[in-house]
């Protein structure tokens, strides 16, 4: 299926998508800088997949739907108000990441307040959580919708197969995302499932099933905001999957080595960043002095973050256990720099 | 309710108490397969869908780890969820929801998500159910931080740990002995009694032998104790009646009056929570000791269908009274 003619998005919100995507960028680049310089102990982003991450997550009631990402999704949570701050305090294993509070690894987001479910490092375990939420407003008498996101190779779990059942014999209010990079670290699509598309596979949920390309945010937006309203209104689960590129390695501790240098370079053309600046500027919504101001004043953020949250202390070794169960007094999460005064991600601020 | 004169089995209990719960608190649901309709292959729902609708009795594919990781989500939501899995031998599936998600959501997100899901599951053999439907997991679980075990061995004591399970705002796995939901009946009085987890009771009090146990193994001890009482050994039963946290004090508290422990389950000797229980004694309760710490429990095999395989394999009454005779003896 293709997107839908016309432009479904405001000229606002193309431009707030690219905003976001520029900050995911930039603070992807210091990530990598800062495993580089040996700073974080581990990383992995979602160079690639920005705008299919942030386009997707703008169809959200924010606060109200809940989501569901995996540990690429960097731009899901930037999107829906995650602070690079946050992510910059996780990476370090600072005390006050109010995500994990430095336990679990870099991108794990976590966010009660937001309705950003716990990730996990084991895949495709959140598909089933994602579906108990849809549950839970099925239970309240709600309207709110649980979005997930996941990559293909979560596609081969059998968590996978059976969120996904249960979803569709009960019609749940859920959206499955699947975010196709092509390759789950080093085996390609074609060893880990034997059809064409993952979207195939949603006639044996009995939900409508679509692939388009993740790196055209229009199209993104509309095919994830008409599965979300379908399942806010009453309709039922979808599985959405969005084609993107995997522009880096699998994480920081993979070397790449299984992908020619064409193959890499076909992923590094892919980039979804400069085809949406193109057409921002095409369409006259952004001068080029502006996106390089805009670049400019990511990066400068992103440092900016990087160096609060260097400055900010280790957890304490005895607190190691605490929060295992209930009746703990609550951890302090992090103070956020002001400039993060009202900062709603993509939603504006 | 009124209690009948007669009283009430495990099942019973277990079904009034769910029903109770569901009742007093909309956020209580049940999920699992057949606790609709059906109402359960033991009938702990049964009649509970009629009554709360099929959203609130959700009859769920065969699926373990849907039924285990939408017990999660929903839990994360603000629901009180009791998945029900049909035998414990088929929570295997859903370990890694259980283990990987449902123990660690409130440690990984530094207690900003709660996990209140009671995952249930009839356990035991004895009943010639074959190797996949007999066994007895509660070690598996009893290792990893975060989670609690309880295996109730009577009817009150099921529906007052169910009570404590279903309100605790962390994930709880709830091991019914299939041999005991029908065994006997028991007036319950305490019918809105909450039997907080982690604390033992004491069966039988006595001074010569401590059996410590739970579950299954309360009912061979007592059975035990009876033979041994005719030959002038008193032996006190300790029921945990939570696995982990297992009851250190109670522990402690039997072993200071006797001296001479015997730990029995049904689980696997080896491995078996038996072996973590006679550590801590030794570690702390060294200089207590009269006699070596002794420990009975099946016997590190499957259970097969054959009646006699089945009883050469689980702990029996022979072997836990000869046990307390040795104690005594020492």
């Amino acid at each position: 299926m293709s997107a839908p003619a016309g432009s479904p998005i405001s000229e606002d919100l193309l431009l707030r998508i690219y905003r976001v995507a520029v900050l995911t960028r930039a603070l992807d680049h210091q990530l990598w800088l800062l495993t580089r310089q040996g700073r974080a102990g581990f990383v992995l982003t979602g160079r690639g997949h920005e705008i299919a991450q942030i386009a997707s997550a703008a169809t959200l009631r924010r606060g109200h739907d809940s989501a569901w990402p995996y540990y690429r999704d960097m731009g899901v949570g930037l999107a829906l108000g995650v602070t690079p701050y946050e992510i910059l305090l996780g990476a370090l294993a600072r005390a006050a990441d109010p995500h994990s509070g430095g336990r679990q690894l870099t991108m794990h987001l976590s966010s009660p307040s937001l309705r950003i479910g716990s990730v996990s490092s084991a895949i495709a375990a959140h598909l089933p959580h994602a579906v108990g939420a849809a549950y839970a407003a099925r239970v309240r008498g709600d309207d709110s919708v649980a979005v997930c996101w996941f990559g293909d190779g979560a596609a081969s779990e059998g968590a996978t197969h059976e969120a996904m059942n249960l979803a569709g014999v009960h019609r749940l209010p859920v959206v499955f995302i699947c975010e196709n990079n092509g390759i789950a670290i080093s085996v390609p699509l074609a060893l880990q499932m034997p059809v064409e598309r993952v979207s195939d596979r949603a006639a044996a949920y009995a939900m409508p099933g679509v692939s388009v390309d993740g790196t055209d945010a229009e199209t993104v937006y509309t095919v994830t905001r008409a599965a979300v309203e379908r399942a806010r209104g009453g309709e039922g689960p979808s599985l959405l999957e969005l084609r993107v590129p995997r522009i880096t390695p699998h994480s920081s501790q993979d070397d790449d080595a299984y992908r020619s240098d064409a193959q890499r370079a076909a992923a590094a053309a892919a980039d979804p960043l400069p085809r949406l600046r193109e057409t921002l500027v095409e369409r006259g919504l952004l001068g080029l002095d502006e996106d390089e101001g805009m670049v400019r004043a990511a990066r400068e953020q992103v440092i900016a973050d990087e160096d609060l949250a260097l400055a900010m202390p280790d957890p304490a070794p005895e607190r190691a256990r605490r929060w295992l169960h209930a009746g703990d007094p609550p951890h302090g999460g992090a103070v956020l720099p002001a400039r993060y005064a009202g900062w709603a991600g993509v939603f504006g601020d | 309710m009124t209690e009948p004169a007669a009283g009430r089995t495990m099942v019973q209990v277990l079904h009034d108490t769910l029903r109770a719960e569901m009742a007093r608190d909309p956020s209580v649901v049940v999920l699992g397969q057949d606790v609709g309709v059906k109402g359960g292959v033991f009938k702990v729902t049964d009649g509970l869908q009629a009554e709360f609708g099929p959203v609130r009795v959700l009859d769920t594919p065969i699926s373990e780890i849907a039924i285990a990781g939408a017990a999660i989500g929903a839990a994360m939501m603000g629901l009180r969820p009791v998945a029900e899995f049909q035998f414990a031998d088929y929570m295997h599936p859903a370990y890694d929801q259980i283990v990987n998600q449902a123990a660690t959501m409130r440690w990984r997100s530094v207690g900003a998500w709660s996990v209140p899901v009671v995952f249930r599951a009839p356990c035991g053999g004895g009943v010639r159910g074959g190797v996949y439907h007999s066994q007895s997991i509660e070690a598996l679980y009893g290792h990893i931080p975060g989670l609690k075990v309880v295996v109730p061995a009577t009817p009150g004591d099921a529906g007052g740990l169910l009570r404590a399970a279903i309100r605790d705002d962390d994930p709880v796995v709830f091991l019914e002995h299939k041999a005991l939901y029908r065994r006997g009946r028991e007036v319950v009085t305490g019918d809105t009694e909450v039997i907080p987890i982690g604390v033992a009771r004491v069966d039988r009090a006595g001074g010569d032998v401590s059996v410590i146990t739970y579950g299954m193994g309360v009912h061979l001890a007592r059975e035990a104790a009876e033979r041994c009482a005719a030959e002038g050994v008193e032996t006190e039963i300790v029921d945990l009646r939570t696995v982990s946290p297992f009851d250190r004090e109670a522990v402690a508290r039997t072993v200071a009056r006797t001296g001479k422990v015997l730990l029995l389950h049904e689980a696997n000797r080896t491995m078996g929570p038996a072996a973590e229980i006679a550590a801590f004694i030794a570690e702390e309760l060294f200089t207590e000791l009269d006699a070596p710490v002794l420990r009975i429990g099946a016997d590190d095999c499957h259970l097969p269908y054959n009646a006699s395989e089945e009883a050469a394999i689980l702990p029996d009454v022979g072997r836990v009274t000869g046990a307390i005779r040795r104690l005594a003896a020492h």
